[in-house]
């Protein structure tokens, strides 16, 4: 373990004085094994307090640090500054998202689009007294849908979102599928109906960067693509 | 205008503190009837630390061999070292299976068995394989799956708000006040019934399996209203913490067949549990991972060992320890495939905390006088179903089922309680807190004094403890009280003010860690996760009794050590502990 000189350029911003957002670099010696939440402890903590960020977890499994460091969105806390080759660290709020103060980005919309999908196992049938059966197979299809952290990094990547904002985004289509292929649920031809317009799964275009976004490495555009080819069969 | 007129006030049947899995499921089962709930929490519902819960949540289903609950019953209460109230042991065990097929059709996506069933892996203490599980993010599905079924009930969710007083009338509870993390601005939230959830508080240690949001804010809030904390001597240290981060890697990795390796490569286990290997309890086994690097068989000498999988082989690693791959990939760069894990002990689970009763009722003395309105479940409360030490996989079941009864409880107790009147200056308490860091002048970092604080801890009450070196702690802690009372923030603004909200931790962290070192102190005998090196052994003669802890307003804290603990002599006598 060694010390390194970095600098971290961070696009700041207070609602009480700022107009815009505008950058603020600090320069520090850290232990080159930090992470970004770490880099931005050591700020909050021994030199500037006001500077706001989430974090929560630490392990990449809350969701709360999703922001941008050079050009990529990602949790802060899994990311070791190692794995920039530049010096120097450019932390933004993830993009698209209204900026609430700092690195904080207002993430109702986010939520609100959620609901839209209906988030929840609806069954329709008796339940057994015991689990519902579900083969491994059938687990299978929904297991990797069902880590998604909701930390809004793919959403945030998604180009087809920064030019439609009424369009529900990965992370609810990816939620839509995860009960659309759970062999429990009851509502999959209602869901898909909510999903088949523009709006929803057909405002996707495949263009993969929300895959690249995700912490989890989630396929999410697959995932998508797999809904595509369900709508198609739904409406004939 | 008054208090009561502004758009800050809300007026509900329960309020419910603390989004994890306790407070969601207790949350529900009062939405379900149609009463008005709100669920406050510091951070986002998803990001409760619940989520972070790895390896399975226990329940006798027999899904892959013989069980019973009689069987969950026993390990449960030999795991609290005796120390567990058996008749809430007894209650849970009995509604576990219960607890978990719900969950199971509230949308919960569990690993399988080849014939459709929850599967279930073996788990440490467990005397047959208990632990429904999903890969190894079993607590993140929970804590989802109920997010959903909430959002489905329509449960108002007061996101980002951290509470700053309870409010009383009298002996009871009428709500709490909350400040708006993102807004800013204090909230008064008036109910007639009060549920505790806010979980863990392993932040007051350096290296801790804990999220940030882990300060054991309500336990605090308890001391300060003249009522008592419980068992606050038992931390539990998880053995597999991920080297310097004590980020938790999942006991799940030994239950699918980890071994633990010492400088010499030897399992060491054989030494210490020979009957149950890296499948002993927690408390056992962190203890002999610190014996072997205190002895100098810690990996070149250092203070870690090695947690290996590479037997397991890839296939089994990924499909059924994915996270803790990945988690030891990108913070220490070792491929868990081909090289064997940095790990050590790490602070992980509070046995202690606000004392309850079966129904989760909060008591205020050791003759179990509630105290009307106020309740609390999960983590932050001690029933008490763990004792002196927690079975991993128990604490979901826990949060899951005393949610649910705590919401039943609720539900009951709303039928006839009346709604208390508020005192014209029920904010404050929390505005002469909130004033005390933003007009505040002092000097002191409240960082810096965090930073004291858990280094102490980590180091004078950890996995080996002695009088005199938690004598220094005591008087380190009154030391961090007094510069507090100098502390400053930088932030003064009201929107998103982490500044603030990290101060008033601090403060939480001071008081009931002072609690956690006068109890340890104080009970001269090794149970559980207390181990005292001058004190090495049980003393069910002297010391098979809970500990009660209040805090004054000088600060100075008084013990009470009355309260028996429930055990069925014929059933389960105490017997030495042994693995």
């Amino acid at each position: 373990m060694a010390k390194q000189d970095i600098s971290a350029r961070i696009l700041r911003f207070n609602p009480d004085h700022d107009k815009k957002p505008r950058w603020q670099t600090f320069q520090l010696s850290v232990e080159d094994d930090l992470t970004i939440l770490d880099v931005l402890n050591e700020i909050h903590w021994h030199y500037d307090g006001s500077l706001s960020y989430r974090r929560s977890c630490r392990s990449a499994i809350c969701g709360s640090c999703a922001m941008k460091v050079n050009g990529f969105n990602v949790l802060a806390c899994e990311t070791p500054i190692h794995r920039f080759k530049s010096s120097t660290l450019r932390i933004e709020p993830l993009p698209g998202f209204p900026i609430i103060k700092d690195l904080v980005v207002d993430m109702e919309g986010f939520f609100d689009k959620m609901r839209i999908i209906k988030p929840f196992l609806v069954v329709s049938r008796a339940t057994p007294e015991k689990e519902f059966l579900q083969s491994p197979e059938e687990f299978e299809q929904i297991r990797e849908a069902s880590d998604c952290i909701l930390c809004g990094a793919c959403t945030s990547s998604c180009p087809s979102l920064w030019s439609n904002e009424d369009y529900l985004g990965p992370a609810a289509l990816l939620k839509a599928y995860r009960f659309i292929f759970d062999s429990r649920d009851d509502a999959s031809r209602e869901r898909i109906e909510q999903i088949n317009d523009r709006n929803g799964i057909w405002r996707c275009h495949t263009i993969f960067n929300c895959i690249e976004a995700c912490p989890k490495h989630i396929k999410i555009t697959e995932y998508l693509s797999r809904l595509k080819v369900k709508a198609t069969e739904n409406s004939f | 205008m008054t208090v009561t007129e502004s758009q800050n006030f809300h007026r509900l049947d329960a309020v419910i503190v603390g989004a994890g899995l306790a407070g969601l499921r207790a949350a529900l089962e009062l939405a379900k009837e149609g009463l008005s709930v709100a669920v406050l929490s510091k951070v986002y519902p998803t990001r409760s630390h619940s989520g972070a819960a790895q390896g399975g949540i226990a329940a006798a289903l027999a899904n892959v061999a013989d069980d019973s609950e009689e069987m969950h019953m026993f390990d449960t209460i030999k795991g609290s070292d005796y120390l567990g109230d058996q008749d809430v042991i007894e209650l849970f065990v009995s509604e576990a299976k219960k607890t978990v097929y719900e969950l199971e059709h509230f949308g919960v996506p569990f690993s399988r068995t080849e014939n459709g069933r929850i599967n279930q892996r073996p788990f440490g203490g467990h005397s047959s394989p208990r632990a429904c599980f999903s890969a190894d993010i079993t607590g993140h599905v929970l804590l989802h799956t109920l997010y959903e079924q909430c959002v489905h009930h329509q449960v108002h969710f007061y996101n980002e708000f951290q509470v700053f007083s309870i409010i009383m009338n009298n002996n009871s509870c009428a709500g709490v006040v909350a400040w708006d993390i993102r807004h800013g601005g204090l909230h008064v939230f008036h109910s007639r019934a009060t549920l505790l959830a806010t979980g863990g508080y392993g932040r007051a240690f350096k290296i801790s399996s804990n999220a940030h949001a882990n300060t054991g804010d309500s336990l605090a809030l308890i001391l300060e209203l003249g009522l008592p904390l419980e068992d606050m001597e038992f931390v539990q240290f998880h053995p597999t913490g991920l080297y310097k981060h004590g980020i938790l890697l999942s006991e799940a990795a030994r239950g699918e067949g980890a071994h633990i390796l010492n400088n010499e490569g030897v399992r060491f286990m054989e030494h210490y549990a020979p009957g149950k290997m890296e499948l002993a309890p927690r408390d056992v086994v962190s203890r002999a991972e610190q014996s072997e690097i205190n002895e100098g068989r810690g990996i070149d000498g250092k203070d870690y060992v090695y947690l290996d999988l590479r037997h397991l082989g890839r296939k089994k690693i990924m499909d059924r320890l994915p996270q803790v791959y990945e988690l030891a990939l990108n913070y220490l760069k070792v491929d868990g495939c081909t090289a064997p894990i940095p790990i050590q002990p790490t602070a992980h689970y509070s046995m202690g905390g606000i004392p309850a009763n079966i129904h989760t009722e909060v008591i205020r003395d050791a003759q179990g006088t509630i105290v009307p309105g106020l309740y609390t479940a999960g983590e932050a409360s001690c029933l008490s179903l763990h004792g002196a030490n927690r079975l991993g996989t128990n604490s979901l079941q826990d949060a899951a089922t005393f949610g649910r009864i705590s919401g039943q409880r609720i539900r009951q107790f709303l039928t006839q309680a009346p709604l208390l009147t508020l005192s014209s200056d029920v904010l404050e308490t929390a505005q002469h807190k909130v004033d005390q860091f933003t007009l505040g002048t002092g000097k002191e970092r409240h960082a810096a004094i965090r930073s004291e604080l858990q280094q102490q801890m980590t180091q004078s009450v950890g996995v080996f403890r002695s009088e005199p070196e938690m004598i220094k702690l005591k008087e380190k802690i009154l030391e961090l009280q007094q510069r507090f009372k100098d502390v400053k923030i930088d932030d003064k603004g009201a929107v998103f003010n982490l500044d603030l909200i990290e101060a008033y931790e601090v403060g939480n962290l001071l008081a009931f860690s002072q609690v956690i070192v006068e109890c340890a102190i104080a009970r001269k005998e090794s149970r559980g996760a207390h181990y005292r090196t001058d004190f090495p052994k049980r003393d069910d003669e002297n010391w098979l009794a809970h500990t009660l802890a209040w805090r004054n307003e000088a600060g100075k804290v008084s013990l009470d050590f009355s309260r028996k603990v429930n055990i069925d002599m014929n059933r389960y006598p105490p017997q030495e502990r042994k693995y």
